[in-house]
């Protein structure tokens, strides 16, 4: 699997920048990759917010973060995926009248089902319409059914993703490949690993991923004045999140993180509606539950109507259910909050537990918070704000729109990875793995290896030898986890490790090296010491897709419709047009430039207001003529200025590291290669 | 590879705490560890290959890949670029002197510092090449952090750098007794064995007790006394250890005076001695919260 190693060389998100996937590249050329011009590219990266109900894409415009609204107008991309009659795909507010037309077709909360396993989810089955694939085989990932097709949670994730990556396209008039996306920050390495792999199959390079309630810290410290410590409290759609982070001199040090990813605004709405369900039977006579052809209908009208209730109930003193149910009876009912707060307490106290764990583990006092935090939609009900005051014994901070606030941290990390703006660049991000990573030992027991709340990236490494004589293997089982006993843990994965030259037993010391990289993700290298062999290691990941079976999915390729594929050419001829004028701006105030002839100077000029005037037309061959021809002509101008950025770094720097260009395009910093 | 560099006040790394101008000359085996400059030092003696997160012989070219001059540990000092990652030991990672006395504020500001330079947030732009060793340099920066700031994990750091493998050896113990189905046996520290077994007793009461559902507030009350003795022989054995740290660095600094290999075995014994007794205290303190809560 990939992630799992970390060899000397390239990892990471260069490996999948080959991820844009090739059928949508048809373009011989690639946009010019030397130093010169990479300092120029105008590439957009973006934060997203990938939630459990709603999703956000957002960006940095000049010193503040922004969210990029859809075609509708709105801000929030509901994370709802429906199949229509023709088998199109609808995301967000087009997917979510299926929701009640068509339940069979439609899914939501698909977060919750983000890396695991069939084992894990029986409870989430019980309470969410998902319909496991019939043909789902053991061991297999977890296949979810969207009328007649089936998808993984991955791919569903994907949808929406691509969803926001095409508003962001649309708003910015360019291609965006480039994301960073926020994840619980209690989600595990079999969560993170799904989420990264959705961006992969929606033809995103996921720079990082971020921990959601950093993220709102993000947004939230902004203003680099602020010090001291400060304490998120992140209730979401349907995970849980409480982070303390220390605020210093712009750095952002998370000290402890905790959280349940099940718990949400989710388990509110499936407590009204289980409710609703045994009114409606005692006070009608109607069993939905047991009712196969009416209950998907009946749930979603109401759990539409519940949501509107606890809604309501943020600002009113009693709110109304008025359901209009399949066969023609209505179900009614006013709800007081008084009642609807003793329905929803024992959700809401599940959320104490996991805050007095981080104050125990950042060695805190509730008294020696300074600030306090509120994310997350659930948040606006006015018993959690209640709770979360006493817990913490301070007014919490609600100034900033909870829907929003971790889709702007989102781009305020980006901003940082991107190299940063005078805004961001004192700015660093100090973030924590959520989870003990352990190794199962003799007797079933879990020996932790790297502790929670450890600063990552982080590192252990362990020694192994064999048992047997001339024994060339050996297995290790990886854990994540709180407990004492390996059972209780979540298995991430078990590993061969092969290729051990074979010695007398006991001889071999085989060094391990398990690293959690910034994205709170795993990787493993392995290396023989006596005979300093690098050992090869064979990953059976316990939950989770292969590289093959995410290359495989790359929505583009089953999924993109024919005058998608051209818009997306001409986007992408266009976004290289306005690379090329800008290169070519530049180097016109380079030395180089008044060493052309004057005839070579007229021709380029020419050249470039052509292309000038093409550019914003949707002709996509005129476009790329237009470029090839300014290349061409532009070809002499590049050499000349190769040679002076090469005589620049030269001074101070040995040969052999002057790293003009790799790959098959050295040479020419401009135009293409010759060769195709 | 390349000349040696010449180690000299001068050349030490503009951050940090370089120990003032060293004025003794640290001979044969000791070579180059009292030095502590966050330079590559290619002439550190190998201790073999222990099995020490961050500590193994020095190899690498003192020289930076990119400008070619002198470099630091984690990133040139000249031009600034992040290096391919050396095994050096957390101390020199971090540029101090290897001393257990230490100031951790400074410590935390040298982090912040490093975080600065060596976070793969700050790569987002460079080549697959430097995003790796920052990789490598951070998650280094933030284990010898973890380890350095604690005072407990820091003294059991040191140790293993002077050739003590605790966790090691308890290891083995804990395999073995596993093996042999029996229960680890820990060795009672003399002067608690009377406290201790009388502890026992009133704890198994109130296991029993517990599990009958009865309530002796007077059994509570002698287990709390009990309780309460042995956190205060816990902060007396802290004191004890960091009596030990200022003998430990008053060696460091005396270098190579007559005896020192002698006295310097005998304050690393003691420290492993307070280490294990406090340790033994710290489970029995275990047990009688969890006796208490349940």
């Amino acid at each position: 699997m990939r992630q799992w190693k970390i060899r000397s060389e390239v990892e990471g998100s260069d490996a999948e920048v080959k991820t844009k996937p090739t059928q949508l590249s048809p373009l011989p050329f690639r946009p010019p990759t030397s130093a010169i011009f990479d300092q120029m590219a105008t590439d957009y990266i973006v934060g997203i917010d990938l939630g459990t109900t709603n999703s956000l894409v957002a960006y940095m415009q000049g010193d503040s973060p922004v969210v990029i609204p859809g075609e509708d107008g709105l801000n929030l991309v509901p994370s709802v995926v429906a199949l229509d009659e023709k088998n199109q795909v609808l995301v967000g507010n087009a997917a979510r009248r299926y929701l009640i037309e068509t339940p069979e077709r439609a899914v939501y909360s698909i977060k919750r089902l983000m890396g695991r396993g069939v084992e894990d989810i029986q409870d989430e089955l019980k309470l969410f319409p998902f319909q496991l694939a019939d043909d789902l085989q053991p061991g297999e990932v977890l296949r979810i059914k969207i009328g007649e097709r089936t998808y993984t949670p991955p791919e569903i994730s994907a949808l929406v993703l691509r969803q926001l990556k095409r508003n962001a396209e649309r708003f910015f008039g360019a291609s965006v490949t480039q994301a960073v996306i926020t994840v619980p920050a209690y989600f595990n390495d079999a969560q993170r690993q799904a989420t990264k792999d959705a961006g992969r199959i929606a033809g995103l390079n996921v720079l990082r991923l971020v921990n959601e309630p950093t993220a709102a810290s993000l947004a939230y410290g902004l203003d680099k004045k602020k010090h001291g410590i400060v304490v998120v409290y992140d209730l979401g759609g349907g995970t849980f999140d409480i982070s303390i982070l220390k605020l210093h001199d712009g750095i952002f040090e998370v000290i402890a993180t905790n959280g349940d990813t099940h718990l949400g605004g989710d388990d509110i709405d499936n407590l009204l509606i289980a409710i609703a369900l045994d009114d409606i039977r005692g006070d009608l006579g109607l069993d939905f539950r047991r009712d196969a052809r009416h209950s998907g209908e009946a749930v979603q009208r109401i759990r539409q109507a519940v949501i509107e209730a606890k809604i309501a109930l943020s600002s009113q003193p009693t709110a109304k259910l008025d359901v209009d149910l399949p066969g023609g009876k209505k179900y009614q009912r006013e709800i007081t909050l008084e009642v609807f707060e003793q329905m929803v307490q024992p959700i809401i106290e599940r959320t104490v537990g996991p805050c007095k764990q981080a104050l125990k583990d950042a060695g805190l006092k509730p008294e020696q918070i300074d600030d306090l935090v509120l994310v997350g939609g659930s948040t606006r009900i006015p018993k959690v704000r209640r709770l979360v005051q006493d817990l913490f014994g301070r007014v919490p901070h609600t100034d900033l729109n909870p829907d929003e606030v971790v889709a702007l941290g989102a781009a305020v990390q980006a901003n940082i990875l991107g190299g940063g703006s005078e805004i961001t660049q004192d700015m660093l991000l100090l973030d924590v793995t959520p989870l003990s990573l352990g190794i199962e030992v003799a007797g079933g027991v879990t020996d932790k290896i790297i502790l929670r709340n450890s600063t990552v990236p982080a590192s252990a490494t362990q020694y192994y030898t064999t048992q047997v004589d001339g024994q060339t293997n050996v297995a290790i089982h990886v854990l994540q986890g709180e407990r004492e006993l390996a059972r209780d843990c979540r298995s991430l994965a078990r590993f061969d490790l092969k290729g051990v030259p074979p010695m007398v037993a006991g001889m071999p010391r085989i060094e391990v090296k398990f690293l959690i990289d910034a994205n709170g993700i795993l990787r493993v290298s392995a290396r023989e010491q006596r005979s300093g062999k690098e050992a090869e290691i064979d990953v059976q990941p316990s939950y989770g897709l292969t590289d093959e079976q995410v290359e495989n999915m790359l929505l583009e390729s089953f999924d993109f419709a024919a005058e998608d594929f051209r818009q997306r050419q001409v986007i992408e001829a266009r976004r290289e047009a306005d690379t090329i004028l800008t290169a070519l701006a530049k180097a016109k105030k380079n030395q180089a430039w008044p060493e052309l002839t004057s005839e070579e100077r007229r021709s380029v000029e020419t050249l470039a207001k052509a292309l000038l005037a093409v550019k914003d037309s949707d002709d996509y061959h005129a476009i790329r003529e237009g470029i090839d021809a300014l290349n061409q002509a532009t070809m002499h101008l590049a050499e000349l200025m190769m040679d002076t950025a090469v005589s620049t770094a030269l001074k101070g720097k040995a040969m052999d590291d002057i790293d003009i260009e790799e790959g098959p395009q050295a040479g020419h910093p401009v135009a293409k290669a010759d060769f195709e | 590879m390349g000349a040696e560099p010449a180690l000299s006040g001068s050349r030490r790394a503009p951050f940090g705490w370089a120990p003032g101008p060293s004025p003794h000359n640290q001979g044969g085996e000791r070579a180059g560890r009292a030095l502590a400059l966050n330079f590559v030092m290619t002439h550190s003696e190998s201790k073999s290959s222990l099995a020490i997160p961050g500590h193994a012989p020095a190899e690498a070219t003192p020289s930076c890949w990119s400008c070619g001059t002198m470099r630091a540990v984690h990133f040139c000092t000249s031009c600034g670029k992040v290096q391919p990652p050396v095994p050096v030991d957390y101390f020199t990672f971090f540029g101090f002197p290897r001393k257990l006395n230490l100031d951790t504020a400074a410590l935390e500001k040298e982090f912040y510092a490093l975080s600065r330079k060596l976070h793969p947030d700050m790569f987002g732009q460079s080549d697959a090449r430097e995003r790796s060793w920052s990789l490598e340099q951070s998650s280094m920066l933030n284990d010898a952090y973890r380890t350095l700031k604690d005072p407990i994990k820091r003294t059991q750091y040191l140790l293993r750098l002077e050739g003590v493998e605790l966790e090691e050896q308890s290891k083995q113990a804990t395999e073995k007794a596993r093996a042999t189905g029996e229960l680890k046996k820990q060795v009672v520290p003399p002067d608690l064995l009377e406290e201790v077994f009388e502890l026992n007793m009133h704890l198994e009461e109130l296991r029993m007790q517990k599990r009958m559902g009865e309530d002796d507030p007077a059994l509570l009350e002698e287990i709390g006394k009990a309780k309460l003795a042995l956190e205060e022989k816990y902060d007396v054995l802290f004191n004890e250890l960091k009596t030990e740290w200022n003998n430990w660095d008053k060696s460091e600094d005396s270098g190579t005076a007559d005896g020192t290999e002698a006295d310097r075995r005998k304050i690393v014994d003691s420290m492993v001695d307070v280490l294990n007794r406090r340790n033994y205290i710290r489970n029995l303190l275990r047990d009688v919260n969890e006796a208490m809560e349940n």
